[in-house]
């Protein structure tokens, strides 16, 4: 097995609109930073993957508009995952694990702003049952919250204590689109008020990834992918307990969360009430500090917002500040999918 | 800088889908106000039901009708519906256990408001008025005091008259396109029937029309240099079959132009020689219709064909 790690993650500010900006306009100045980090020109680079979705500007084929800002010619070893950037750093994580690259650049872009994202995600449901129905996604994570708020889980009260305490911690991210103080506003779909729902709005954000030596030699202090699982569930919302994540438990236990207490973790949880689900099914106690960035609910750029997670936790053991990081990504209605990463630090690993 | 554009885009489709055996039987049920669910390997009736067990992915066709009537296992009151919900005034989305099914099942119910609705509560179909074989044959459920029905879900051989084997669904959806700082500085141009591109600060290479980056480089293209009007055709074809919606005699001529100044070929039709004399290093110039950002067509200039070489390299 070879050693991989996340040596270099950038993001762009993300705003509820950015007119003047294009896909590639958003994007390259994240590319530029990420590999300006780690001296790498892009056609040293062994394997370029990037995830978006083009329903969300509406732009068909818009990733080989966004290609251009790669600098893809002569042309690259390249893929595209038509989901959550996370999902594009799974795939390099495994391009590089086969031994048919050392370094890949992932990144990932959504630009919300153009179309109604609530309308739009109904587009990803069952086209036989579901999306005729046309139920936004704010629909079902309401429905996801009462069952929790009838179980006993949580309450409205401490829905509102989860907004609260990430975008409190996202007053120290200069990326973070609502921080601070945010009313908790009247319902939008009862039991979620504004509060408990994410900021919609565009971003971008990139990581490189390499193997062994050459992350040693790119980075300080690497942040090594000690295990990256993701698992799925039924389509069918009738089928689940939505009060449980039993797809995010076991990537856990595939990624070796479960063998060793984690200090950090970043849960890509849009809704608060997804925390409450995610803390649940990771085991996660209150001596772990989560989403120091400040989560989904400060800045929940779709299709880059589960890799920002992987980026934020790696960011943290980069500078120190962690040694070991659970790092989750979502996908799907009531996270339906599911993707965990732990990251370490060398001292942590000795 | 130039003001950036902005037009609504509505992108808008029907998706034609064919159904499966178990599909088929629940939608024709539907319409037949007959509700069918099917049974797991571990014995679950699932309702709506699957073709495949969700648990050991092996086919399912263990059909059985399940009751109207049904308890909701988890609500949320949505007090603004959006365009194509199921209702249009203020309403509860549900889960619903149908009465013999293990599982629940999406949609509307139709109450006065959230007080009204709790998880526990007891609701029946509503149907709707036409029924054409789709889950919103539902019209939505709505609050029910009666009997409840059987739990002991009754054996069907999913068998109609005229059975559903397929459904239509169709989608559309409203975007504000913003096409960025380069296209828009481009599209303002030729308001003015100029045609700009942007020069790649580090190869020199001039992209029209500008996407904003150079994909050789991979960096931001700023500076704008005018091109054309005239260029010269680096390829074509022969176009032999009509569009739709498109007023064109056919046979005519799409051909890739490289105008001058430019170091990417855009295309265009060429009109003003006869099809068959259309030519590669063809010597054109465009010409503007009222009222367009784009031109009509290009046309001959008349000037000697261009030599290969000044253009072998945007073929
Ligand atoms: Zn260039």
């Amino acid at each position: 097995m070879r050693d991989v790690a996340i040596v270099a993650f950038a993001q762009s500010a993300h705003r509820r609109r950015t007119d003047e900006l294009s896909e590639v306009d958003l994007l390259m100045p994240v590319l530029h930073e990420v590999l300006g980090a780690t001296g790498l020109k892009a056609n040293e680079i062994g394997f370029t993957c990037s995830g978006s979705a083009d329903y969300l500007a509406g732009r068909a084929f818009s990733f080989t508009m966004a290609l251009d800002g790669v600098g893809a010619h002569p042309p690259i070893s390249e893929s595209h995952v038509e989901m959550d950037g996370a999902w594009a750093l799974y795939e390099a994580w495994v391009k590089i694990m086969t031994g048919e690259a050392d370094t890949a650049l992932v990144y990932s872009y959504g630009k919300s702003s153009p179309g109604r994202v609530r309308d739009v995600l109904t587009r990803q449901l069952d086209p036989y049952y579901l999306a005729p129905l046309w139920p936004d996604s704010v629909a079902l994570a309401a429905l996801q919250a009462q069952a929790l708020i009838d179980a006993g889980d949580t309450d409205e009260a401490a829905l509102a204590e989860i907004a609260a305490r990430n975008r409190t911690a996202a007053v120290d991210n200069p990326y973070a689109q609502l921080t601070g103080d945010v009313p908790s506003g009247d319902h939008l779909v009862h039991p979620l008020r504004t509060g408990d729902c994410p900021p919609i709005g565009d971003g971008a954000a990139a990581v490189i990834l390499a193997a062994g030596d050459t992350a040693r030699a790119l980075c300080e202090r690497p942040a090594w992918i000690r295990g990256i699982d993701h698992r799925i569930e039924a389509h069918g919302l009738g089928v689940r307990d939505l009060t449980d994540s039993p797809s995010a438990r076991l990537a856990a236990q595939h990624a070796g969360a479960f063998e060793r207490p984690v200090d950090t973790a970043e849960l890509h949880a849009p809704f608060t009430s997804q925390e409450v689900v995610l803390r649940k099914a990771l085991g996660l106690g209150d001596d772990v500090r989560v989403n120091p960035s400040g989560g989904a609910l400060a800045a929940n750029p779709i299709m880059a917002a589960g890799l920002i997670r992987l980026g934020e936790a790696a960011a943290r053991i980069h500078r120190g500040a962690s040694d070991r990081a659970l790092a989750h990504a979502t996908s799907g209605p009531c996270l339906q999918q599911n993707l965990v990463a732990v990251l370490e630090g060398e001292s942590a690993h000795a | 800088m130039t003001d950036v554009l902005s037009a609504p885009l509505v992108v808008e489709f029907p998706f034609t889908r064919s159904l499966g055996p178990v599909q088929s039987a629940f939608l024709t049920g539907l319409r037949e106000r007959t509700v069918l669910g099917v049974r797991t390997e571990d014995g679950t009736v699932l309702v709506p039901p699957v073709e495949y067990d969700p648990v050991t992915a092996n086919e399912i066709r263990d059909l059985v009708e399940v009751a109207p009537t049904g308890t909701v296992t988890t609500w949320a009151w949505n007090p603004s519906p959006r365009r194509d919900q199921p209702l249009d005034t203020p309403f509860a989305w549900v889960l619903v256990r149908l009465d013999g099914a293990g599982t629940a099942l999406l949609h509307a119910l139709d109450a006065p408001g959230p007080d009204a609705v709790h998880t526990g509560m007891r609701v029946r179909i509503r149907w709707a008025a036409t029924r054409t074989g789709a889950i919103t044959d539902i019209a939505c459920f709505e609050p029910y005091e009666g009997e409840p029905g059987n739990s002991e879900p009754a054996p069907h051989t999913g068998e109609f008259a005229d059975p559903v084997t397929g459904i239509v669904a169709p989608a559309r959806l409203d975007y504000v396109h913003t096409p960025g700082r380069a296209q828009s500085a481009y599209l303002a141009a030729l308001e003015g029937h100029r045609t700009v591109g942007e020069r790649c600060p580090a190869c020199r290479k001039v992209y029209v029309p500008p996407r904003g980056a150079c994909p050789t480089c991979g960096v931001a293209t700023a500076e704008q240099v005018e091109v054309g009007p005239r260029g010269t055709v680096t390829t074509f074809c022969i176009v032999n079959i009509k569009a739709k919606n498109l007023d064109i005699e056919v046979p005519y001529v799409y051909a890739h132009i490289a105008l001058d100044g430019a170091d990417l070929a855009l295309h265009g039709r060429i009109a003003g020689i006869p099809y068959d004399q259309v030519r590669m290093g063809l010597r054109v110039e465009p010409v503007w219709a009222e009222g367009t950002r784009h031109p009509d067509h290009y046309r001959p200039t008349g000037e000697p064909d261009a030599d290969y070489d000044t253009y072998k390299e945007l073929v």
